[in-house]
């Protein structure tokens, strides 16, 4: 009775120390959407956690991979396809419209403006402090490919890759907070 | 409403949302254990923000005033 009650404990001490960590203060947001308000929102929220004691993972994939872009650098010899996505989709931060009243431009940039009004940090600005504050950017690679955009043409963050869903679900779960945007 | 002894202001006047939980927790280091800083900021959101952060980082907010359009917050150092 009494070796097996020690068995029984023997096994479960290996059982725990063979368990995964738990959830650590770590914040997983996937970055989906490619849009002004929705990136400005990912990027705030990014920069708090960072605040607030946490590590922080932006998984930037779909519509979102096209905010990376860098207006300054044309990447040549793509296909016909990835040619017709670069030419429709945002060549980075400053081109992206607002999910809502956009308004053929104009609500855009008014929101824009009265950002500049009230000094709340424009996108430039969020970036260059969540780099700072290291802040990680991992590039989903299939969208990449998707879309046809060049690692050549992604702009220069301190802590960015690339990656695949693997990545994303192996941070998420050992996150306690995960968030899509 | 009796000020406590903070060895270092913090003016975060102007700043919006996120920058001054951002401001406050790259400075908490620059003092010791158990000394108080004094921040001054115009966002409203800080009078919730602050307790948050400091019940996050451990840290302790003393007090928080507000003074016409600018709040006072004091800040403890715990650890």
């Amino acid at each position: 009775m009494n070796q097996s009650v020690e068995a029984q404990l023997t096994e479960l001490r290996e059982k725990i120390a063979a368990m995964p960590p738990g959830p650590q203060p770590k914040l997983s947001l996937i970055v989906f959407s490619g849009e002004l308000d929705k990136l400005i929102a990912a990027m705030i929220i990014a920069t708090g956690a960072v605040a607030m004691g946490m590590q922080v993972v932006l998984f930037f994939t779909f519509w979102g991979t096209a905010a990376l872009r860098d207006p300054k650098v044309n990447a040549g010899g793509k296909d016909f396809m990835a040619t017709m996505f670069g030419w429709m989709l945002p060549k980075g931060r400053n081109q992206l419209k607002l999910s809502k009243m956009h308004m053929a431009g104009m609500g855009t940039a008014m929101l824009k403006g009265l950002m500049r009004k009230k000094n709340a940090p424009s996108l430039d600005q969020l970036f260059e402090i969540a780099g700072q504050l290291g802040v990680q950017i991992k590039v989903c690679e299939m969208s990449m490919d998707l879309m046809g955009f060049r690692r050549e043409e992604i702009i220069a963050y301190p802590h960015l890759d690339y990656c695949g869903v693997a990545t994303f679900l192996a941070e998420a779960r050992e996150s306690q907070v995960q968030l899509f945007i | 409403m009796a000020d406590h002894e903070a060895v270092k202001v913090l003016d975060l006047k102007g700043l919006p949302c996120p920058m001054p939980v951002v401001k406050m927790s790259q400075e908490i280091g620059s003092v010791k254990v158990g000394e108080v800083i004094e921040v001054h900021t115009t966002d409203p959101g800080s009078l919730s923000d602050f307790p948050a952060w400091a019940k996050s980082s451990g840290n302790q907010v003393l007090e928080s005033q507000q003074d016409g359009g600018v709040i006072r917050i004091f800040v403890k150092r715990l650890k």
